[in-house]
């Protein structure tokens, strides 16, 4: 079972996303027809066993690869459509990510870490940094805003990459493996924070996980194998 | 995002102290290299440049540079008196006799016969003593290379005594002349006392030196006294070149300099351009999540360039550094006297460290630029 029908809410609509990658006998089918919505002010899950797709398809939908036939729509605009510095301006504005390796640079500080995206934007560096200390102290790291990421535990990094994601206020939030690299604890709190923050009504949010645990966070889920999404889940 | 950039290159201490490591004893090598060569080039007109009362040289049609002389004849410097736009001409002696202290210390010495009435081509530069008592009977100037070679160890003084060729001199005075090709002391002494110094020769005129009347360039009186005698007359400048450029075509000294040169060259490049490279490389993951979050690539090239010209400015800062300091001090000694870290090469290297470092960016943009986004989630 594929996708529900299109809502007035859906921020991200993918319909029959293929993507190939290699030529002749090298070629891999990756996805394989993919429909797929997430909605504003859901967290929306995409589960599925590794190698299935999941990577491919949040990595078209934000843009970081063209599919090779299909459609992806973001906030009713097709990305595809746009040109590449565009489609970079575009992304700026409208997205943040988490990553499951929390992508920190180890040279600059916590809060250094969180204003990137608003110094990619060109905001000045101070304004920035204040901006993102802010966010910080929301997300409980009041007295780790001037650490390294060296000198932050794994959950502390974790939820100053949310912080990243966050401080420009985009419009979707792409979450990748969030807790793979935590413990059921620590993985827990950052699920709680990203429910707790992220969640927006103009915002969706997107989380490829195979962590089971962190499951009943989920507005949807929508099980992926063999690059289809065979199954949607509504939970709430 | 700059500052962003600094701090990704700053955050890697080893890499980025081994960038600066490599860039600034490259510029150090060149630099030191690139000025002891055209010091060492600057000295083989050393005694041609220290001749500030004449600006035209007349020699031997055959003469080449200033070392290889053949003698003219004493009626030439009447000629070249005659010709017109000359407003004085003089002649000059140039031999290579022995110089004998009385403790028995002696060595070859580079002997400038002065013209005895107008004493012009005396060192004006003096340390001790003075020009004008070259009038004196058996007296001489000696610079003062030339006196610490031959009184090692002993504090200048007026008085000593030299035997040149059983002729017994007086030092009245010790120059600062520049300090010649060879390590040789540099003696002026009278035309006629002078040649007394050698075994006597039928001719012994080496040079008339000559300066034009006001109005006439010595490019143009050069040109006049050629046609009107036959004989060879070169600038100031001209005859300065004429003798690097015979050092330079006649002997391995660029090459072995040019070898070193470029070993210097290639090590920075190969050196710095590689530790870049890893350094981009083990960054590709930051530089792909920056490209992801919106970072475009020409912010990202800028990035690596400012990287790239920090390290290079800071690296070329302690290059020169040392490189002044190199010179500060062998400048001051007497063997190698007058070699100074030129402006020249301090630009020359500068220009040519900044195309290292660009050089060396190159690969690492060309690595960010083809980098997928897509990769932070792998």
């Amino acid at each position: 079972m594929n996708a529900q029908p299109t809502s007035q809410t859906a921020a991200v609509r993918c319909r029959s996303v293929h993507k190939h990658f290699g030529q002749g006998d090298n070629r891999i089918h990756v996805l394989r027809g993919v429909d797929f919505e997430a909605n504003r002010g859901q967290l929306s899950f995409l589960v599925g066993p590794s190698g299935c797709g999941k990577t491919t398809l949040i990595s078209v939908i934000a843009g970081l690869l063209d599919t090779t036939d299909g459609k992806v729509e973001l906030f009713g605009e097709n990305t595809e459509d746009m040109g590449a510095e565009q489609r970079i301006l575009f992304r700026r504005r409208n997205l943040g990510f988490v990553f499951q390796q929390y992508n920190l640079l180890p040279a600059l500080t916590a809060a250094e870490n969180a204003a990137v995206p608003l110094l990619a934007a060109g905001v000045k560096r101070q304004e920035a940094v204040d901006r993102a200390t802010d966010l910080l102290v929301k997300l409980g790291l009041e007295s780790r805003a001037r650490e390294l990421p060296n000198k932050l535990s794994g959950g502390q990094q974790q939820r100053v990459a949310l912080a990243r994601a966050l401080v420009h206020e985009p419009r979707l939030i792409v979450c990748d493996e969030p807790t793979a690299a935590l413990d059921h604890a620590t993985g827990e709190a950052v699920m709680e924070l990203l429910a707790g923050s992220a969640v927006h009504p103009e915002r969706a949010v997107i989380v490829v996980t195979h962590d089971n645990r962190v499951f009943h966070f989920a507005d949807t889920i929508a099980h992926m194998d063999d690059g289809r999404i065979h199954r949607t889940e509504h939970r709430n | 995002m700059n500052f962003v950039a600094l701090r990704m290159l700053t955050g890697d201490r080893a890499k980025y102290l081994g960038l600066i490591f490599a860039i600034a004893f490259s510029t150090f090598l060149l630099e030191n290299q690139t000025s002891i060569f055209a010091g060492i080039m600057k000295r083989t007109g050393s005694q041609i440049a220290d001749v500030i009362d004449a600006n035209i040289w007349v020699m031997d049609p055959a003469t080449r540079y200033f070392e290889e002389t053949k003698a003219l004849k004493d009626t030439d410097l009447l000629r070249v008196r005659g010709v017109t736009g000359v407003d004085y001409a003089v002649r000059l002696f140039k031999g290579q006799p022995v110089a004998r202290t009385p403790k028995g210390n002696f060595s070859a010495a580079i002997v400038m016969g002065i013209d005895d009435a107008t004493l012009i081509g005396a060192p004006r530069k003096m340390i001790l003593g003075s020009w004008e008592r070259l009038r004196e009977p058996q007296s001489i100037v000696i610079d003062r290379g030339g006196y610490q070679l031959l009184f090692p160890g002993e504090p200048y003084q007026l008085g000593r005594t030299l035997e040149m060729n059983d002729h017994l001199v007086k030092i009245v005075g010790i120059s600062d002349a520049k300090a010649p090709f060879a390590s040789f002391p540099i003696i002026h002494a009278r035309y006629s006392e002078a040649v007394n110094f050698l075994g006597r020769e039928r001719s012994q005129m080496a040079f008339v030196l000559a300066r034009p009347v006001a109005g006439v360039t010595p490019e143009e009186l050069t040109k006049r006294i050629e046609a009107a005698t036959g004989l060879k007359a070169r600038t100031t400048d001209q005859f300065r070149w004429d003798c690097i450029n015979y050092y330079l075509e006649n002997t391995g000294i660029p090459v072995n300099f040019g070898i070193t040169i470029a070993i210097a060259l290639i090590v920075g490049l190969v050196v710095s351009g590689q530790t870049f490279y890893l350094f981009t490389v083990e960054n590709l993951k930051q530089f792909g999540a920056l490209k992801a979050i919106g970072v475009t690539n020409w912010r990202l090239v800028g990035m690596i360039l400012l990287q790239a010209v920090t390290v290079g400015f800071i690296g070329y800062a302690f290059g020169t550094g040392m490189g002044a300091a190199f010179f500060e001090f062998f400048g001051r000694q007497i063997a190698t006297r007058g070699i100074i870290l030129m402006w020249q090469n301090a630009v020359g290297v500068g220009v040519l460290m900044f195309l290292v470092v660009i050089g060396a960016s190159l690969l690492s943009i060309r690595r960010v630029l083809v980098l997928e986004p897509a990769t932070v989630f792998r």
